[in-house]
């Protein structure tokens, strides 16, 4: 799952043997794929921006008319900015409980595992093996009220006597770390995993305590796998409404909860707007956290 | 070397800071160790949840709960309206859209590995984009696209497929790059300098070696398709897919056989991993 955005970057084509490998059979094996593409992804998101500013009184029986309406924002906004704060809010709150769950395991199997190695590989990409919604419902029996965990925590008095865990936001926090996991451990291991061990070898040889030889040389080298990690895990959280639904309450809706639901209800120049808003926001966020992170070259 | 430079590292930091980090750092060594496996337990508990649950006696429609052991959710999994109708569906979605997306991707990832041409970078942000796009953006995208040029009415199994090839695209042709990109050129500069033209190079060369980079590709584009809920569900009319179905039940009350498809879905794809596995490790022994 590192493959995304690291090798994303231009690599080098290696030298063209016998000058057979010029431009036009280049594009001839790009075209399919490239029409593809341009058909399917580039004019869909054009149509989803002018769709956006369409008049919103029409509707899909008596068609749109293209007004040039950039009200719809400010609509959609007002309606729905709660919802939109919501989801970045659960969305960074699963990202930070990845980095913190799936720091600790990355390492493990990096640096601790020995032989173990590739079963907790394994252990890590099978939860993919069965389905997303089945086993996001399986949360459901996980949390339930009458389950071990909520009886356990409401006798250590973590939870009240009625206290519950099931539709509530830590349910959909915790669906969505679970879901997103994988995405952050990967991507982590396999930067853990290329770091030359000589390299804390000789920090601790100058002295270095563990932690500062953690600090100042494992967390620097571990930078692009968590880079990768956070847009991995942070994207799609941000656009998901499936552990919202199933796991949460009518007050932990996430905006993709609302654009499903407005495009249902056929109502498509607010539902655009909001979905342009979406990639907006993720697109300004992605860019000043590449920037800030100083790993421009991932993506 | 490496024992040489443990047993300096010992003695410059037992000199330095006095003894008794010995069992401090082998219980540093070993949480660790502890934490991640109990990060694997976290990861794991729901898929045995839902082996568990595939042997549940529900005692009423809407329980979570298990309330009794029975094997005849096994011997009924067709039972519940439609479920084995949406699998097939997700299946036929599933095989078509690998092989699209295998075939397409497969041509792109030659073409930006092994040839130059201008607009690369333009061509590899087209290859990105998609994968940074939440799914409910893209979705919407499509059914943006779909309602404009009029074909709203048809929505259905052929517009899920042209959406499964697009977003399983991008990720055949990354893992196919990754492959191709760490074959040595050389084989095949080899291959034309003794007079094999382009065509044979290829089918004899370049493709046996990029196979399993292919074959995972395949792989992963299946699952991604197989397991599509949003995207799907906006492009679907009324076309039912399992996900969509396991959705559609999860309003009304879960049918414990969708648990039985979760599992018998997670024994085969972990069967395939275990074959794989085996087949690799072969292969390196001789």
């Amino acid at each position: 799952m590192a493959g995304p955005l690291r090798t994303a970057e231009p690599s080098a084509p290696p030298p063209a043997p016998g000058g057979r490998r010029g431009g036009l059979s280049g594009y001839l094996l790009l075209l399919p794929g490239g029409v593809w593409l341009a058909l399917f992804f580039v004019v869909p998101t054009a149509t989803l921006v002018a769709t956006s500013l369409y008049d919103p009184s029409g509707s899909l029986q008596l068609g749109y008319r293209m007004t040039g309406h950039v009200q719809n924002y400010a609509d959609s906004l007002q309606d729905y900015a709660p919802q939109l704060v919501r989801s970045f809010v659960y969305a960074g709150t699963a990202t930070l409980a990845c980095v913190v769950l799936g720091f600790p395991l990355a390492y493990a199997i990096a640096f601790k595992a020995g032989r173990w190695k590739n079963l907790m590989l394994v252990a890590v990409i099978a939860p993919f093996f069965t389905s997303f919604l089945v086993r996001t419902l399986s949360w459901q029996y996980i949390l339930g009220d009458n389950e071990a965990l909520v009886s356990f925590l409401r006798a250590v008095r973590v939870l009240g006597e009625d206290g519950h865990l099931l539709a509530t936001p830590f349910a959909v926090v915790t669906g969505l770390t679970y879901n997103f996991l994988p995405f952050m451990v990967l991507p982590l291991y396999a930067s853990l995993e290329k770091i030359d061990h000589r390299f804390l070898e000789a920090a601790a040889d100058l002295y270095s305590s563990p932690f500062t030889a953690f600090r100042t040389v494992t967390l620097p080298l571990a930078m692009p796998g968590l880079v990768a990690g956070t847009l991995l895990t942070f994207i799609p959280s941000a656009g998901d409404y499936i552990n919202s639904e199933l796991l949460g309450n009518p007050q932990t809706r996430m905006v993709g909860n609302e654009i499903q639901d407005l495009f249902a209800a056929g109502d498509y120049p607010t539902a655009s707007a909001l979905s342009v808003t979406l990639m907006a926001a993720i697109v300004l966020l992605v860019f000043v956290y590449v920037r800030r992170s100083g790993t421009e070259e991932l993506v | 070397m490496s024992t040489a430079t443990a047993t300096a590292r010992r003695t410059g930091r037992g000199s330095g800071r006095g003894a008794g980090r010995g069992p401090g750092r082998w219980l540093a060594d070993h949480l660790v160790l502890v934490l991640g496996l109990l990060v694997l337990v976290y990861m794991t508990v729901p898929v045995l949840v839902v082996m568990l649950m595939s042997f549940n006696d529900p005692a009423s429609r809407n329980s979570y709960s298990f309330d009794g052991f029975t094997l005849a959710n096994w011997t009924d999994v067709c039972g519940p309206y439609q479920l084995c109708e949406s699998l097939v569906t997700s299946l036929q979605i599933g095989l078509l859209a690998t092989l699209g997306a295998t075939l397409l991707g497969t041509l792109m990832a030659f073409a930006m590995v092994r040839h130059r041409f201008r607009g690369r970078s333009a061509a590899n942000l087209l290859i990105f984009l998609p994968m940074a796009t939440p799914e409910v953006v893209m979705g919407s995208s499509l059914l943006a696209l779909f309602v404009n040029v009029g074909v709203a009415g048809f929505l259905g199994f052929w517009t899920i497929l042209v959406a499964h090839v697009l977003f399983c695209l991008s990720f055949v042709v990354v893992t196919v790059k990754a492959r191709l990109a760490g074959l040595d050129p050389r084989l095949e500069q080899a291959a034309m300098d003794l007079y094999a033209n382009e065509w044979q190079t290829f089918w004899r060369i370049s493709f046996p070696l990029v196979f399993p980079g292919i074959l995972g590709a395949a792989l992963l584009s299946f699952s991604l398709s197989f397991d599509d809920f949003i995207i799907t569900n906006l492009n679907a009319g009324q076309e039912v897919t399992f996900p969509m179905f396991v959705w559609g039940a999860a309003q009304r009350g879960i049918p414990p056989q969708i648990n039985v498809v979760g599992t018998i879905m997670f024994l085969v794809a972990m069967s395939v991993v275990l074959v794989g596995e085996l087949g690799s490790r072969r292969r390196a022994g001789r």
